[in-house]
């Protein structure tokens, strides 16, 4: 594309200039997560600090590397030496670092998480041999973390765009050929073969199309396209134009979350720069005119739903409808229209750069590619991963996340959020991919993996889903609105001890005919966790039932805790730790629990360093 | 008409309440900004809580007059989704992230610790005026749960020495 030459070669230089090894540099994670650890305070401190010892080092903000458990991350880079990662940076460590590697040339080992380049240095293992990486094959995260993500240039210079221009260079059919050929299945849950959805949409004839990018991210437990997002915007742009191309659509809205506000953020600037630099609202030479909208979210995780997506852009409660008619034929506004997640569009921008043969080299038979994944929960090494599809579950929660932390033991993993079910110890050699998932009753769905270990109590985990399902649920089909609140029900009961062994019938029962008859996937998944549960630890509700016991002692309504008076020594600190003050003692004295105010929540026990909580 | 009874009821329960936060008196501004097309609606509510902080009575029935469509009907779509708030909130609003990850790493403690601290509910605001706690869908910092949001910032590894700390500063 002409229009990019010029800035690409500018972009490029730019590139390395940045990157090169005469300058040194200070680069701060400040997606989300590592805001939320203080990167942005952590950042002040170097700015100032560089500053004030007058250091020739700029100071950058990058996006999330995927390393979430050891944030907030800082890549120190100093002149002529490779970039060293640093963990759990806080404020006052920072001028330690200046100090002693910026200015003396001594990383601090003891922080040192890796070195970014091919080789150890000075005892630092490489990024690439991090354990958390090692597994790891990075396309849709490909510049998550590298790059500044509200730098056009440095997209640009990573190949950026080029995945368009050679889309350009075949025809629109050509191109979804590309797709089908690249194996590349839609990455929002449902799995359905990209290149076939865009020939449906190619395949209707109208004057007006509409292309939506679904980042209404909604899974609890799921964050992996709000990092592409805030770490990658133009990877997702770049999908889009090329989507809009393929299909015919001309007008593309983006439907992201109003929880994301740094994604909105991104991708607002991201916008802009494209139409400044001539990509949007402006016709190319073969005729392809394309303009992308914002659209955000209100909290609604039915949105997830493709026709109810579509209804809340249209400015009316966001209720799914029968299908057909499929948007490919009636969609948004009624006009053809095709929905792909962010993820789906990170990789079609990959793919048509780098070709559909490099892609389907990935992954296994009926799953190709790379697919991300939040790992959360009681797992050591919490963050996003991206991995071919086909990687064992084993090698994800105890390689990559290195297995539950303070030696636990691992329960099990909650895959595709509410919607999604459990996988169990015995499920450590399943390969993770969508037919994988499928035979032990679970789906990959969006990609949220949330690690539970012996502490949690299964049951009320899928309560705890059917509960949220429950009140996501938008009414308007009987199956799922009165099958999650009746499974909810039933759920609290068997928590509360109050369940009887036909509960298990009924829970069945409702569970099958959400799934049969509910109107969208919603409903139709919404008793998964449910069934899964009920399939691996029928054990478990049987114990609430039978026994009025809970083997995780984990539902507050059947446990006690007491002070045990010999071991009490009155060190104070269950009686800070009470959310409810519902212990008093004071110093030095034998501490109580008041039973009328005390949830169960078991923070006392978890604090106690001489054992003197008994748990009932 | 039975839509109408029932805007009545709740609004008249934010007219009781006497906070010194005070709702916009002109909302032409925010909605002349989009055309009166009806998929700019929710966008406009949008624009006019984060203005206000809630949607009052007046918003709705503007709002309807300006898209053209009755207040039912611009409530029954305001209303549908979780963002919407009709009641003033607080100075101050605090969220507990009440996704799986921070779930089964204690944010119900959390929460616990909250109502038991400023005396109210979630959904609830502090007779004062001063806080509002609510719950909030995931926010995506799973990584690093509980989390929870005050004012906008989200705070991490929530533990109740720093919650105290949190509240503390919230004046």
């Amino acid at each position: 594309m002409d229009i990019l030459r010029e800035k690409r070669a500018e972009a490029e230089r730019e590139w390395k200039d940045f990157t090169s090894d005469k300058k040194s540099r200070v680069m701060v994670g400040a997606a989300t997560c590592g805001r939320a650890a203080g990167a942005l305070a952590v950042m002040d401190e170097f700015k100032r600090l560089v500053k004030e010892k007058g250091i020739d080092a700029e100071v950058v903000e990058t996006a999330c590397i995927g390393l979430c458990y050891a944030e907030p991350l800082v890549e120190v880079k100093r002149a002529g030496e490779p970039s060293v990662l640093y963990s759990k940076v806080s404020p006052k460590d920072v001028a330690g670092i200046v100090e002693k590697h910026l200015v003396g040339g001594e990383p601090c080992i003891e922080k040192a998480e890796a070195v970014m380049s091919d080789k150890p240095f000075k005892g630092i293992q490489t990024f690439a041999e991090h354990p958390m990486m090692r597994l790891q094959k990075r396309v849709v995260l490909r510049n998550c973390g590298v790059i500044d993500p509200s730098n056009f240039g440095h997209y640009l210079a990573r190949g950026g765009y080029k995945g368009l221009e050679n889309s350009f260079s075949k025809t629109p059919e050509e191109v979804i050929e590309e797709m089908k050929a690249s194996g590349l299945r839609g990455r929002g849950g449902a799995g359905f073969p990209t290149g076939v959805k865009w020939g449906f949409a190619r395949a209707s004839k109208s004057a007006d199309k509409y292309i939506i990018c679904n980042a209404d991210e909604g899974d609890p437990g799921a964050f992996m396209d709000r990092s592409v997002l805030e770490g990658d915007p133009h990877s997702v742009i770049e999908g889009l134009m090329i989507a809009g191309y393929a299909i015919g659509a001309n007008k593309a809205y983006i439907y992201v979350r109003s929880e994301y506000p740094l994604a909105i953020e991104r991708l607002k600037l991201a916008i802009s720069q494209a139409e400044e630099a001539g990509l949007l609202k402006r016709k190319f030479e073969n005729g392809f005119e394309f303009e992308i909208k914002i659209k955000k979210g209100s909290g609604a995780f039915v949105c997830g739903e493709e026709t109810s997506l579509m209804a809340s852009i249209e400015g009316v409660r966001a209720m799914p409808r029968p299908k057909p008619p499929f948007p490919a034929n009636s969609g948004l506004f009624k006009k053809p229209t095709n929905i792909n997640n962010v993820e789906t569009l990170a990789a079609v921008s990959s793919i048509m750069r780098d070709g559909a043969a490099s892609y389907a080299a990935l992954g296994s038979e009926k799953s190709r590619g790379t697919k991300t994944f939040s790992l959360a929960g009681k797992i050591s090494r919490t963050g996003l991963i991206e991995v071919p599809l086909g990687t064992k579950l084993g090698q994800i929660i105890n390689e990559i996340g290195g297995g539950c932390p303070e030696g636990k033991k691992f329960k099990a993993a909650q895959t595709g959020g509410p919607s999604g079910g459990c996988l169990t110890g015995e499920h450590m050699d399943l390969p993770v991919d969508y037919e994988g998932m499928a035979s032990a009753g679970s789906i990959i769905g969006s990609g949220g993996i949330v690690v539970m270990n012996e502490d949690s109590c299964m049951v009320e985990v899928a309560k705890y889903f059917v509960g949220f399902t429950e009140s996501e649920s938008c009414g308007k089909c009987v199956p799922c609105r009165m099958g999650t609140q009746h499974l909810h029900l039933i759920l609290e009961k068997i928590c509360n001890g109050e369940g009887e062994m036909e509960d298990l019938e009924r829970l069945t029962k409702i569970a099958m005919t959400m799934k049969q008859s509910s109107l969208c996937g919603l409903g139709q998944t919404a008793p998964n966790p449910v069934l899964t549960t009920l399939k691996y630890f029928k054990d478990e509700y049987i114990a609430h039932i039978k026994e009025k016991r809970c083997p995780a002692m984990a539902c507050s309504g059947l446990i006690t805790y007491e002070v045990d008076a010999k071991k009490c020594t009155g060190c104070t600190v269950c009686e800070r730790v009470c959310p409810t003050g519902a212990i008093s003692g004071g110093p030095k004295k034998v501490h109580s629990i008041d039973s009328d105010k005390c949830i169960s929540c078991g923070a006392c026990y978890q604090s106690c360093k001489f054992n003197a909580i008994l748990r009932h | 008409m039975h839509g109408n009874v029932y805007l009545k009821a709740i609004f008249k329960r934010n007219a009781l309440e006497k906070l010194n936060m005070s709702e916009s008196k002109n909302y032409r501004d925010i909605l002349e900004k989009y055309e009166a097309k009806r998929e700019y609606l929710v966008s406009a509510f949008q624009d006019i809580q984060e203005k206000d902080g809630y949607l009052s009575e007046n918003a709705v029935k503007e709002s309807a007059d300006y898209f053209g469509i009755s207040k039912a009907d611009a409530y029954s779509v305001v209303s549908f989704y979780a963002q919407f708030k009709f009641r003033r909130p607080g100075k101050h609003i605090i969220r507990v992230c009440k996704g799986t990850a921070c779930h089964v790493r204690g944010s119900g403690t959390l929460l616990a610790a909250l109502e038991e601290r400023l005396g109210i509910k979630e959904g609830e605001t502090t007779p004062d005026g001063l806080i509002s706690l609510e719950r909030v869908a995931c926010l995506g910092a799973c990584a690093l749960a509980p989390a929870m949001v005050v004012d906008g910032k989200v705070h991490a590894r929530m533990t109740l020495a720093q919650l105290d700390k949190i509240l503390k500063g919230l004046q």
